[in-house]
């Protein structure tokens, strides 16, 4: 079972990446447009200076 | 393609728009001055555009490239979820500039009043639920993964150090996480009430509680992942409920912004622009035509014609002379006038409007929506049985409060209203997302419920069931010599009607005639010399002719005799299938406008309504409505103009197109955001069937506690077996929701 010490640790770790990854993306206002960023990728005109607030 | 250094934040996680608590609209009718002065300097660097009609990635690109090509644009990005473009240009800008440009591009814009958009302070509470949001489903996911090992038979040590992590995790997490039900909890048993959050509350305190205990005193069942489930499924629920409202309160804002009232007041000759608000009484005011008359006046100066459909619903424009009074929200249609104020504010005709409204309002019970209903009925209950489970199981094993504490815990997690919770959010999320995307923005939380109730169906004449926008019906009565002098004569005026013949003789291919001496006279018409006659096109007293009862403009060439073009008013697309789908789900459906008998009538057999009326005020409107009511139908209102806004008040659920006036968009609980009203009748059918998802939704959670309680208080109920009634109780409630999409 000594691989619990290992397991346990790293799953949260990567939990918390996750939970921060999410974090920074609410904090950036990546949710700001879902719809207009989902159509957007289909345009031929790229952005080339992304939104920064 | 483009940067928009500091556009306003919006958190908009899901796809999905709607809704509102809408305020007093009363006090909205007429804008009030600190709201106005709030929004600054008239010509901002940054214009904001509602866009109605965008919706895929060519309108985006379309937009954007068809703004940025304007001179003295620095940047426009376009918001598809919000529907909106903001753009920052120069200081001489001019939004109609734009607004022209996309409607050249075929794109339908509005100016919106950045000022009254800052929603900061609400987002960041937007922003803050989701993030206790992902808190708890993080918490929530690494506990289930732990607890599954304990279910599969982890023993003694293992499990306690998994329930020690699982603790570890779990306390931070409902402390964070469970404040918005702390918070609420508090608040109710302060007042000396119970609110559904304090069962919640409750639930998850004693859930974690006991669950620290038995972990303390090495025991096998903790319920640490149920506690953070449940605060995880009622966040989302909770975050739901909060999007429609913010969704809706930002529809409120927009709505608001759309008209930016302002006045040019003449000061030491000098024309000054103010906000409407800061009028008084004996000022002198300016009025372009085309422009809307912002406070009641008397003309002193200059001669114009008047439309006063918004207010009347009479469809044909007055003359105005110097002495005359008019009332504000009248439109000034073809000369400069200057006015004197006589009543701003308090006291104008359209305050006394939003007085009317007010009292519509008041008169109207409040309505206890399902969600209410359901969480009064329910609130109790929870804290009976889990208090007598308590009770019943001390007595029974003689005071073994462990194990009685135990099962009232587990009683209080089973029955949790995680379903509830999620019922009637998700549903209306669903609904409203369908009814946005067929362009209807839904400004009141419990609209759709109302919605499915109504039985009759009243709509106003002009601006509604018609575009307010007249078109000439008898061109081939003139010859093709008089057509051409009728079109030049006509491109010497901006008058609707001038407007509209000019556009129809150009439809027909017809070159204007080449006139001399062109001049508008305002109030009468346009004269003009061709091939050595005096051309003369306006009202019927100035050129000589009999004035009829349809609306009509007359023309004469020479001595001949004047020929009159009459003209009817379009009917706005989509009303025929509104009407048709609204009487086949077997609405009754009314006509009822101040206009004349003649063209209401008309209108009533060509769309097939077999009840109007004609020639109606504002108060008997409002007064048919409440009749309908009292007889015990349920009154769905659609109308635009401020006569129908006590009407919109008084009704069980109000409609109004964006291109009504403000008073009466915020008199209304669903605004249509395009031109086309078939969607009215799709509203009515969706909200029929969003009622009956919540109703099954109710069901569905009603139908997992029959199964889990009695298991509950028997002291059946294993953690496990609480995860899973709560899991598949919420995911099937979703599930269901979604099948409205």
């Amino acid at each position: 079972m000594e691989v619990l010490l290992y397991s346990i640790p790293i799953s949260l770790l990567l939990g918390g990446i996750g939970l921060g990854a999410f974090f920074w993306s609410l904090k950036n206002n990546q949710y700001d447009d879902p719809k207009g960023d989902a159509e957007r990728i289909l345009s031929d005109e790229f952005d080339d200076h992304p939104k920064q607030d | 393609m483009s940067v928009s250094p500091a556009s306003p934040s919006h958190s908009e996680p899901f796809e999905d728009e709607h809704v509102s608590a809408s305020a007093c609209p009363a006090c909205i009718a007429a804008p009030s001055a600190e709201q106005i002065a709030k929004s600054g300097d008239i010509k901002g660097a940054r214009i904001m555009l509602s866009l109605p009609t965008a919706h895929c990635a060519v309108c985006i690109t379309d937009v954007e490239r068809e703004l940025m090509k304007q001179p003295g644009v620095k940047s426009a990005r376009v918001n598809l979820t919000l529907k909106r473009a903001s753009v920052d240009a120069a200081g001489d800008v001019e939004p109609a500039g734009l607004i022209a440009a996309l409607d050249k591009i075929g794109y339908e814009a509005h100016e919106l009043d950045p000022g009254m958009l800052s929603a900061t302070e609400a987002d960041k509470r937007g922003r803050d639920l989701l993030m206790r949001m992902g808190v708890a489903g993080f918490a929530m996911m690494n506990i289930m993964m732990l607890s599954i090992a304990v279910w599969s038979g982890a023993e003694d040590s293992t499990r306690d150090l998994f329930h020690w992590i699982s603790a570890a995790i779990a306390l931070p997490t409902t402390i964070f996480a469970g404040q918005p039900f702390f918070a609420n909890a508090w608040a109710s048993l302060r007042g000396g009430r119970l609110g559904m959050d304090v069962p919640i509350s409750l639930a998850i305190l004693l859930a974690l509680g006991i669950s620290l205990f038995e972990t303390m005193h090495s025991g096998a069942h903790a319920y640490f992942e149920a506690a953070t489930m449940l605060t995880f499924f009622l966040l989302v629920g909770r975050y739901l409920d909060y999007r429609t409202r913010a969704v809706a309160r930002s529809a409120a804002e927009e709505l608001a912004a759309l008209e930016v009232p302002r006045a040019t007041v003449l000061r030491d000759g000098e024309e000054v622009t103010v906000p409407v608000g800061e009028l008084v009484p004996g000022d002198l005011i300016r009025v372009r035509p085309g422009g809307r008359i912002p406070a009641d006046g008397e003309v002193t100066e200059g001669q114009s014609e008047s439309d006063r459909s918004l207010l009347t619903g009479e469809s044909l424009p007055v003359q105005v002379l110097p002495g005359m009074t008019l009332s504000a929200g009248e439109v000034n249609l073809t000369g400069p006038l200057t006015l004197r104020v006589t009543a701003a504010g308090r006291d104008s005709s359209l305050h006394r409007m939003a007085d009317l409204v007010a009292m519509a309002e008041s008169a109207k019970t409040k309505y206890t929506s399902l969600a209410e209903r359901a969480a009064r009925a329910y609130a109790p209950i929870v804290h009976i049985l889990s208090f007598s489970a308590f009770c019943a199981w001390a007595w029974i094993t003689g005071g073994d409060f462990r194990l009685a504490v135990n099962i009232a815990a587990a009683v209080l997690i089973i029955t949790c209203p995680c379903a509830l919770g999620l019922a009637v959010p998700a549903v209306v999320t669903a609904a409203s997302g369908k009814l946005f995307r067929k362009g209807l923005l839904i400004k009141d939380g419990t609209a759709l419920e109302r919605m499915a109730e109504i039985d009759t169906v009243v709509f106003d004449k002009t601006g509604t069931l018609t575009m307010g926008a007249p078109r000439p019906q008898n061109l081939s009565d003139l010859s093709p010599e008089a057509l051409s002098v009728a079109m030049a004569l006509a491109e010497g005026s901006s008058h609707p009607l001038a407007r509209a013949l000019n556009e129809a003789a150009a439809g027909q291919g017809v070159a204007p005639a080449a006139l001399s001496d062109l001049r508008e006279v305002p109030g009468y018409g346009v004269e003009g010399v061709w091939q050595g006659q005096r051309v003369r096109l306006g009202r019927a007293n100035w050129i000589g002719a009999e004035d009829g009862t349809t609306t009509a403009t007359h023309l004469k060439i020479g001595d001949a005799a004047p020929i009159s073009i009459r003209f009817a008013d379009t009917l706005r697309t989509g009303a025929e299938e509104a009407v048709a789908g609204l009487k086949a789900q077997g609405k009754q459906v009314w006509l009822v406008s101040g206009d004349v008998e003649g063209a209401v009538s008309d209108l009533a057999t060509r769309l097939g309504i077999d009840t109007y009326r004609a020639g109606a005020l504002p108060a008997e409107k409002a007064q048919l409505v409440s009749d309908l009511t009292q007889q015990g139908h349920r009154v769905l209102m659609v109308g635009d103009g401020l006569n129908d806004t006590a009407a919109l008040a008084a009704a069980h659920v109000s409609v109004s197109p964006a291109s009504a006036l403000d008073a009466a968009r915020t008199a209304s609980d669903i605004v249509l955001l395009g031109k086309d009203l078939a969607p009215v009748s799709d509203a009515a059918s969706i909200s029929v069937r969003a009622r009956r998802r919540i109703k099954q939704n109710f069901g569905i959670s009603i139908v997992y506690n029959i199964i889990a309680v009695p298991l509950a208080l028997t002291g059946l109920a294993t953690p496990l077996m609480a995860a899973l009634a709560m899991s598949a109780s919420s995911i099937t409630v979703s599930l269901n929701s979604l099948r409205l999409r």
